[in-house]
């Protein structure tokens, strides 16, 4: 289970996540979906540990992402397309981090032919196309066996087949019992993807429900999506009007 | 993958696991691990040793070879070919130096230091296992590359002049020690790197504090040079470490390398110290 109680980062004077709170639960695929520029990708940094917050706190299993023992046994993530370096092969990639995890080596081969990137392991991944990185992305996610999942907007850059494959994937690893959080800005995949949405915009909590109830309140998912976030657009401007009139 | 059904049981899988060795969690030698794997693969790693073993040797011959055959009562004095055919030096602290501040710089223009922060969060641990697994490796590979520049220089000298010796205390000091100083230069590297992070600006202070300080320093009186000149890390690398007859202006031997470990300290401390702060 993932959780963030008040998490909050400023970037200058404006706050890019601001006083989020929000439970993810295992064995359910929970989708994180905000316009561009919402504080989705901020957010996950802050639980990965890899930035701090200003405010609040996120917690893993009910530790924060630095006390973890085996961090990659227990948390995969996708960040980035590209999180590894481009002239060293997948393969190589991937044993280092198997050693960094206490990973035995012989589940390198595994998560690369569960990706389907056993024939280029050898290769140097900087001539990937973007779908083969995010392949690679999810092959560095898989190694550890983890029961949390952390992943950042994965089918972008991959084809219909591979979108699939990863909409099938996630549903199949939230089946088996573990925590999978996966952001995007498409409505369309989260409505197919997840069970449960938590939907920020601007770094607030807009809802935190299931995409059935989300979709029943406006006829569908891409409608209630828009009334949220218009909801929230007039909010502020409202908000700064108030500032000027005062 | 293996059909796991719920947290508790991955749970007693994974305390078994770990239970094996007696202990709990990532240590140093996990990350020393990944570090050295990275290390081996990282892109012209080997070819900037190689290269610098080239250079080393490449000038540590010329200079034998250009070895006048008859030494005058006063070139006598000053004569250390010893110290001299060490000139390679001054391209080996560049090159890794460079690959040093690669090793960390890189992480951050690939993308790569999320995953190896994901996989070790302790920042401090993470700095001191890359810089002991880069330092070994460079300490041993300048080892290597000193006493064969030393042999080739000795063996390119005019039969006429005296040769020196690793018989000779200084002079197996000054190899052991041009062997060391391409280490510590490369943990310099590694040091600004971690503290600048982008290639260019780390790489341009490398050059920086190896060249162009020692060269504006030229251009200044030497009662105001002189005693600045004696701390930069060429000079003492020239005229202390490899130097067999100590030149003016210079460190003695030991201080000058307690000094380059100074630098080493205070860079990796610094960007240890940036690295915990700074959001990756």
């Amino acid at each position: 289970m993932i959780s963030a109680r008040g998490l909050t980062k400023r970037y200058g004077g404006t706050a890019a996540v601001d006083s989020l709170s929000f439970d993810v639960q295992p064995g359910t695929v929970t989708g994180f979906l905000g316009p561009n520029g919402s504080g989705k990708s901020t957010t996950m940094r802050m639980i990965m540990g890899l930035d701090a917050p200003d405010g609040g706190q996120a917690r893993i299993a009910g530790r924060s992402y630095r006390e973890l023992r085996w961090p990659l046994r227990e948390v995969g993530a996708l960040l980035d397309a590209r999180s590894f370096h481009p002239g060293r092969p997948a393969r190589t990639h991937l044993a280092a981090l198997a050693a960094a995890g206490g990973i035995p080596a012989a589940r390198v081969g595994q998560v690369l032919a569960q990706t389907g990137l056993a024939d280029v392991a050898g290769k140097r991944p900087g001539k990937f196309s973007l779908g083969m990185a995010q392949r690679l992305g999810i092959a560095t996610a898989l190694l550890g066996d983890p029961s949390v999942l952390l992943l950042d907007e994965p089918v972008n850059g991959l084809d219909p087949e591979g979108i699939r494959w990863i909409r099938t994937l996630l549903q199949s690893l939230a089946a088996e019992g573990r925590t999978v959080f996966v952001s995007s800005h498409l409505i369309s995949e989260m409505a197919l993807m997840a069970d449960h949405l938590i939907v920020i915009g601007r770094g607030r909590l807009l809802a935190d429900t299931t995409v059935a109830e989300l979709s029943a309140r406006s006829g569908s998912l891409e409608e209630a999506f828009f009334t949220l976030t218009d909801g929230e657009a007039q909010f502020r401007a409202r908000e700064a009007e108030d500032v000027k009139l005062s | 993958m293996t059909a796991i059904t719920t947290d508790s049981r991955r749970g007693a899988h994974r305390s078994g696991r770990d239970g094996r060795d007696g202990r709990d969690g990532y240590r140093f030698g996990q990350v020393a691990r990944m570090e050295w794997i990275k290390l081996r693969s990282q892109r012209g790693a080997g070819w900037t040793l190689a290269g610098t073993a080239a250079a080393m040797i490449a000038l540590g011959v010329l200079i034998g070879i250009h070895q006048s055959a008859h030494l005058s009562a006063a070139a006598r004095a000053d004569y250390d070919p010893t110290g001299n055919g060490f000139a390679g030096l001054a391209f080996g602290e560049l090159a890794i130096g460079v690959l040093g501040v690669l090793l960390m710089t890189s992480e951050y223009s690939s993308g790569l230091i999320k995953a190896t922060l994901a996989a070790i969060p302790n920042r401090p641990l993470l700095l001191a296992a890359k810089a002991a697994v880069f330092g070994a490796v460079t300490l041993a590979a300048g080892e290597l590359m000193a006493f064969a520049t030393f042999i080739a220089m000795r063996t390119s000298l005019p039969a006429t002049v005296p040769h020196p010796g690793l018989g000779q205390p200084a002079v197996l000091r000054a190899v052991i020690m041009a062997g060391a100083y391409l280490a510590l230069a490369g943990l310099i590297g590694l040091g600004v790197g971690t503290v600048i992070r982008h290639t260019a600006g780390a790489v341009g202070a490398m050059v920086g504090l190896l060249y162009v300080v020692p060269l504006a320093l030229l251009a200044l009186p030497a009662s105001v040079a002189d005693p600045v000149e004696k701390f930069l890390p060429m000079i003492i690398a020239e005229n202390s470490l490899t130097a067999v007859r100590r030149v003016s202006p210079s460190l003695p031997v030991w201080a000058g390398l307690g000094m380059l470990c100074l630098y080493v300290a205070v860079l990796l401390g610094a960007g240890g110290w940036l690295l915990v702060r700074r959001d990756a």
